[in-house]
């Protein structure tokens, strides 16, 4: 059981995983991109736990802190993350703009009749 | 354990549904349970960032898009065998993956002995700052964050260039 959460993470992963496969349409393919980039936030996290830590901001009378290091990591992972959400939504809505569609298949269509 | 198994449910309606807003909120909902998992992990100062950035401005972004796109999916995928596939297989290596790394919350973990200990031992005679996390984001890694602000401006710049062509092209 001591790997229990790391499985649910790698299930969240896959999850993600699929539906970039899967999924013709674009803005779901960010979706799944999102799933599968906070699945992987999740396990670092809780790389960080330690059992009995308290979060890691230093008060009188503790001596067990979960790492910070992780934490820290994950912050920037989250922004940078938000950055390149926001631009491959853009990219969405200039792709809509030229192909009037979000649809991969559709979108392979109208370029083979180029 | 409650919040891991609502995760995986949101993931799964996800996958399911064919309404493109209803998919979008549950990813807010998702991001959401992300972080209040993140408070369970001990990882305050993430948990907040991810409901504000995760949750908050990323549901929006896609909403956005949403509006000036379709609001459906349109045809159901044909194919899934292949994708079904890959990703059992990858998933199967992953968890085989795991097999080799220690327990949950474990003290002995590589993690807590190994670094660690140094930067919650340090830190308030070096930075003299009580937040261990905002102690090492700012100051110990400060070039790591002044480049990530950098990635934030280039993503920016373009998403400016991006969408603003249009508007340009329009007044001509």
């Amino acid at each position: 059981m001591g790997h229990f959460n790391y499985w649910i993470v790698i299930y969240l992963m896959m999850a993600g995983f699929y539906i970039m496969i899967v999924q013709g349409n674009l803005v779901k393919k960010i979706v799944g991109l999102n799933i599968f980039q906070a699945s992987i936030f999740i396990m670092f996290i809780s790389m960080g736990k330690v059992e009995d830590g308290t979060a890691p901001i230093l008060v009188e009378g503790t001596t067990y802190y979960s790492s910070p290091l992780p934490h820290v990591l994950i912050l920037t992972a989250i922004v940078v993350g938000v950055a390149t959400t926001a631009l491959a939504l853009a990219l969405v809505v200039r792709i809509n703009e030229a192909h009037r569609s979000v649809e991969e298949d559709e979108i392979h269509e109208q370029d083979k009749s180029f | 354990m409650l919040l891991l198994g609502f995760l995986a449910i949101t993931a799964l309606a996800v996958i399911h549904l064919r309404d493109l807003f209803a998919v979008v909120m549950l990813f807010g909902i998702y991001s959401f349970l992300t972080a209040s998992l993140f408070v369970t992990l001990d990882a305050v100062d993430v948990a907040f960032t991810e409901a504000v950035v995760g949750a908050g401005i990323s549901t929006f972004l896609m909403l956005c898009t949403l509006a000036l796109t379709a609001r459906r999916e349109k045809a159901k995928p044909a194919r899934t065998l292949i994708p079904l596939l890959v990703v059992v297989i990858t998933g199967a290596t992953l968890v085989y993956g795991t097999l080799d790394m220690p327990d949950f919350s474990d003290p002995s973990a590589p993690v807590h002995t190994h670094v660690t200990p140094r930067y919650i031992e340090a830190t308030e005679r070096e930075i003299g700052m009580p937040n261990l996390v905002t102690a090492v984001l700012a100051s110990y890694r400060g070039y790591d964050t002044l480049g990530e602000l950098t990635v934030i401006l280039t993503a920016g710049i373009g998403v400016l260039v991006l969408l603003g062509y249009r508007k340009r092209g329009e007044k001509r």
